[in-house]
């Protein structure tokens, strides 16, 4: 029987409510008395050195309130890296200078030279049209591997080359993997591009700040995942303000998927500018500017070789990657292509021997951070299209290939720096086949010849890493911030309760999942808990929500906070009843003592606590209490995938026939919200794999710009999907047993996409190894045909 | 966007006279030009609106047989009442893009448009329609002269476009991925005294007829007339979504299957 409320219930999303009917508040929403309007005059070529920049024409037309160039900014901090990644050799990872407005060099197509202050937008925008710029151009930097090569022309003057760092995971004897690879029965080896995305949140970017000269303090308003992590980094790193004189709000946000965890150049002019103009500023990206200052994700090329023996065991593993980071170090953009995706190249697998090698470039394009899965879609789509070559050039079953490789004894030490606690991949890959009906493919496969398309299947498995943690560990990886999170649960005198999270919700339903929680915890209804969360005068500093983080993470230090505000209300209920605490029951609501009939509701226990008259004398008055959980380790959420497609022979057209996910993330508080985040997931994965394509020229132009050339997947574009996560291996460490599900179907729904196209077109007589992604009709005839 | 002048207009003849004004332009459904002027690419002094022009509405079959739809006409409107009278022209109109711009958008700004991805392009130059302006009548096969190129002079209104109604047409559109326009479209129509074949979305030189395809297709109406038939690649467009020889190779499927739909 499904459960109709409290944890394990599909309640109804209750902040839909506000969203669908154009209740929301969103940053833009927000209008400030006074304000002014900033507009970014942002570079127009990918690479150039800046000669002059000729403001005082601007300066004097009508509505003009300032305008800054990069001069402003000389005495003032850059944007910070996150994250410092030490190289192969214990080197430092090179880490330029980011300025809020360019100085001396324009490195990326949208990057800003000058802001314009005025009254309006319209005003702004006319006076940007009058400045002139005198901008040298230089050849750009675009291609990742003639980057690397000596003698490439720099992206920084400052920096010896353009790569950023040569970084090595696992076994880093080279002699003893080329070792390996020579004695192996076989060895396959594929080339592959993890092609750029731009994430697209319906919600562009948006910046409201304000300042009051009466009290010395900032309010920012911003499109963010994690108002405490931009207060962090822009008052200790950029503008030095004291963190009590700033408060961050980020009010509903229309979607992040990553792209809204970054601290950006135009939130803290923003800040700057509303105390330098003594007026608050507001700026609103356009679609347009998005594509060029939106952080971007993915953009790796890799080879890939897997060696097996005789018993077609894999025995070991070798990655080479270029990640591109384009022109600048965004927040955490170091920790992708490292962290994030050499520790995931294990897989579901007991491979003994791995290598990843990965160089990280500068290049002159936007740059590149975390997007929706974040470095695990890299590894996973490396990892899961190898063994599928692998599986065709030996001639066998690829789901026996898998399992016959499964880890399955737990915990495992991967050699690639993880500790992998529960799993059971046998038990989810049984799941997967039973809900796939993959016995029915042959049948289906039939049907679609017969209407002259090609049919074909793709299975993979994936693993990812949630919650990143604990602190101490990825402070010695390189982290430059904690990674725990907070909960306080205030219990109001009439018993509802409001929690402050530090994780923010931004799509993910955590206004409905964390109460039924705390709710469940207590026996009382969903509806007497609400969360706040997204302002940092509110809630407790917490890290915010990215990595599918928040219930492993916040929830558990909700979880905490809440035991304690029992633990505490156990007390007053001890004292009313005149019994001993140890004796005290809580459920559905009710203190009791065990064994009598004697009992007092919940709602007259949190009375007593504000109006403590007949009271225990030790304990304080009030019921209000706060936990920080640092995790002692990642979770592991893991899934097998089964992707149907048909190709059109003739066009080369690929539709999606067939999805089914089958998925372990533990225990789960919302089956309803864990399905949609998984359909979600799977639709940007599908995307990734079929239409998006975030695609430069070799002078750094980009050639889709908008969406009249970057491809978003549509309703059509994706079919009703299968998803099971009856397969539940509790995590072993959170007080929840979760593991997290948000980025789940966009790491592995990529190789099952792209598994499936190669199957149809091998099975239908064409012998293609790989397509890169997207796989647009025209490539796939191409390869058809090639 | 910059400030303009605006004026709407109830009759054509108000509208020729408010386009005379210097820099001056029509404004249709706006689906290609309001995008245009908020990207501060285009600077009109004034913009006229068609839109309350009654004269310029609607689609109505004229005593020959031919239909004739009123320039301001919307894709909506054609989609819905040309179903009966001309089904494969309204099935295009209810192709192009989403509901949104199927509201707005109007046939008039469209043809004059001339966008080399564009449907009606091919509707029309398929169908061997003529261009009725508030001036003249021009033949389809005058009027398309190259991507965003048309005979229109400065200031000439679109007011109808009238479609000789063809025995049996198709057009056969395959999308562009991202803007779903059409990577490749091709516009078939099957008259009593010969076929045309006008195909949109492939060429550098926007829409045209594939002459070589209508000559087979006047010898003997079937799929396999074309089968030898390749159009050059040479000209094709080649960008993000698809290369010459993929266009080229596109043209001969949609085709193709247009023969199959007209059969
Ligand atoms: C999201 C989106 C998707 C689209 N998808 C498609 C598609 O799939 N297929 C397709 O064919 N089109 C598509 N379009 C374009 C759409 O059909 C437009 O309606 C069309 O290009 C322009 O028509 P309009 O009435 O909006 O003209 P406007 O934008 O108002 O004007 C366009 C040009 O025509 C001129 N003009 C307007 N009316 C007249 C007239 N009566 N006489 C003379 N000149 C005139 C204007 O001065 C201007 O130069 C799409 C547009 C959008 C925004």
């Amino acid at each position: 029987m499904p459960k109709d409320s409290g944890i394990g219930a599909s309640s109804k999303r209750r902040e839909d409510v506000r969203f669908l009917t154009g209740a929301g508040n969103y940053t833009d929403d927000i209008n400030v008395r006074g304000q002014a309007y900033v507009y970014f005059l942002r570079s127009d070529i990918a690479h150039g050195r800046i000669n002059s920049v000729d403001t005082s024409t601007a300066e004097g037309m009508p509505g003009v309130v300032r305008v800054f160039t990069g001069k402003d900014f000389e005495g003032v901090g850059g944007m910070p890296c996150g994250w410092e990644v030490t190289d192969k050799h214990g080197a430092p990872m090179q880490e330029p200078p980011h300025p809020i407005l360019a100085q001396g060099k324009v490195r990326h197509v949208g990057d800003p030279i000058v802001a314009v202050v005025a009254d309006s937008l319209e005003q702004a925008r006319d006076a940007a049209e009058a400045i002139d710029l005198d901008i040298e151009e230089l050849p750009a930097v675009i291609d990742m591997k003639s980057a690397a090569q000596e003698g490439a022309t720099l992206v920084h003057d400052d920096l010896k080359n353009n790569i950023c760092y040569d970084w090595q995971l696992g076994e880093a004897d080279d002699a003893k993997v080329n070792d390996v690879f020579a004695n192996a029965a076989h060895v396959t080896t594929l080339d592959l591009v993890n092609n750029r995305l731009v994430a697209n949140p319906m919600e562009p970017r948006v910046a409201v700040a304000e300042y009051s000269r009466g009290t010395d303090e900032y309010t920012l308003y911003t499109t963010s995942q994690n108002p405490h992590v931009i207060r962090l980094l822009m008052c200790a790193f950029v503008l030095g303000l004291p963190e009590h004189k700033v408060r961050v709000v980020a009010p509903d946000v229309g979607g992040g998927f990553g792209t809204k965890i970054f601290h950006y150049a135009e939130e803290a002019f923003c800040t700057f500018a509303a105390k330098a103009c003594n007026r608050p500023v507001k700026w609103t990206a356009s679609r347009s500017e998005a594509f060029m200052s939106d952080a971007q994700g993915r953009d790796h090329v890799s080879t890939i070789e897997l060696a097996l023996d005789a018993d077609n065991n894999f025995i070991g593993l070798r990655t080479n990657t270029y990640a591109n980071l384009g022109a600048y170090l965004s927040t955490f953009s170091s920790s992708v292509p490292t962290w994030l995706h050499g520790t995931l190249m294990a897989g579901n697998y007991k491979t003994p021997v791995i290598q990843v090698n990965v160089k990280a470039m500068f290049t002159n394009t936007v740059p590149v951070d975390a997007y929706r899965g974040a470095g695990r879609p890299e590894a996973t789509f490396q990892l899961e299209r190898v063994i599928d070559k692998a599986a065709r050039e030996l001639g066998v079953d690829p789901i026996a290939l898998r399992r016959q490789n499964f880890v399955t004894q737990f915990p495992y030490d991967t050699p690639v720096a993880l500790t992998y606690d529960t799993g059971d991949y046998n038990g989810t890959m049984d799941k997967l086949e039973a809900a796939a009906d993959l016995a029915g493919f042959a049948a289906r496969r039939a049907q679609s010849e017969a209407k002259g398309k090609l049919r074909g299947l793709g299975v993979n498995c994936y693993i990812e890493a949630c919650g990143i943690a604990p602190s101490n560990i990825v402070g010695m990886l390189g982290a430059r911030a904690g990674l725990y999170d907070a909960a306080t649960v205030r219990v109001n005198a009439t018993g509802s309760i409001s929690v402050m999270v530090g994780a923010h919700s931004h799509g993910q339903g955590h206004e409905t999942a964390f109460p039924q929680v705390v709710a469940d915890m207590i026996g009382i209804d969903e509806s007497m808990v609400e969360i706040v969360h997204g302002d940092t005068s509110k809630i407790p500093f917490g890290m915010g929500t990215y990595g599918s983080r928040s219930l492993a993470v916040c929830g558990s230090a909700m979880v905490k906070a809440t035991e304690k505000v029992i633990d505490k209300a156990k007390k007053i209920a001890a004292h009313l009843l005149e019994a001993s605490e140890a004796d005290i029951e809580l459920k559905d609501g009710q203190f009791s003592v065990a064994g009598t009939d004697k009992s007092v509701a919940w709602g007259d226990v949190t009375l007593t606590a504000y109006v403590p008259h007949n009271y225990p004398l030790e304990v304080e008055p009030g019921l209000e209490e706060t936990a920080f959980y640092d995790p002692a380790n990642f979770t592991f959420p893991a899934g097998a995938y089964a992707c149907e497609v048909e190709v059109d022979p003739d066009t080369g057209q690929v539709t999606i026939e067939k999805f089914t996910a089958a998925d372990d993330f533990g225990n789960i508080v919302n089956p309803m919200i864990v399905d949609g985040q998984v359909h979600g997931g799977i639709g940007q994965g599908i995307g990734q794999a079929l239409l998006e394509n975030c695609a430069y020229d070799e002078n750094g132009q980009l050639l889709s710009a908008s969406f009249m050339d970057y491809a978003m997947p549509r309703a059509d574009d994706v079919p009703f999907y299968g998803v099971d996560h009856s397969s539940q291996t509790p995590c072993t460490h959170n007080p929840l047993g979760v593991k997290g599900c948000g980025e789940a179907g966009a790491i592995g729904s990529p190789p099952a996409v792209v598994n499936a196209v190669l199957d149809a077109l091998n099975s239908g007589g064409r012998a293609v190894d790989h397509i890169d992604m997207p796989m647009s009709p025209s490539r796939v005839w191409t390869a058809m045909h090639g | 966007m910059y400030n303009f002048e605006f004026e709407k207009p109830s009759t054509i003849a108000d509208a020729v006279a408010a386009l005379a004004t210097e820099d001056a332009q029509a404004l249709g459904g706006g689906q290609t030009l309001i995008p245009t002027l908020k990207q501060r690419l285009a600077a009109p002094s004034k913009l006229v609106s068609m839109g309350g022009i009654a004269e310029m509405q609607g689609v109505c079959v004229d005593d020959d047989g031919s239909v004739s739809v009123g320039g301001a006409t919307p894709h909506v409107a054609v989609a819905r009442d040309a179903a009966g009278s001309y089904p494969a022209l309204a099935a295009l109109a209810g192709q192009i893009g989403d509901p949104a711009v199927r509201n707005r958008g109007t046939i008039g700004g469209s043809v004059a448009n001339n966008d080399p991805a564009a449907c009606y392009p091919a509707g029309v130059l398929g169908s061997g329609a003529t261009v009725v302006t508030n001036a003249r009548q021009i033949a389809a096969d005058d009027f398309f002269q190259g991507m965003f190129t048309t005979a229109l002079d400065e200031g000439e209104i679109i007011t109808s476009i009238r479609f000789p109604v063809p025995q049996a047409a198709s057009y056969q559109k395959f999308l562009q991925p991202a803007s779903r326009f059409a990577l490749v479209g091709v516009y078939l129509a099957r008259f009593t005294d010969g076929v045309r074949v006008a195909v949109t979305g492939a060429s550098e030189d926007g829409v045209f007829r594939w002459s070589e395809a209508e000559q087979a297709l006047n010898k003997e109406f079937r799929p396999d007339a074309l089968m030898d038939l390749r159009i050059n690649p040479a000209n094709m467009i080649a960008d993000l979504h698809g290369s010459k020889e993929y266009r080229a190779h596109l043209v001969s499927v949609m085709t193709k299957r247009a023969v199959e739909a007209c059969m």
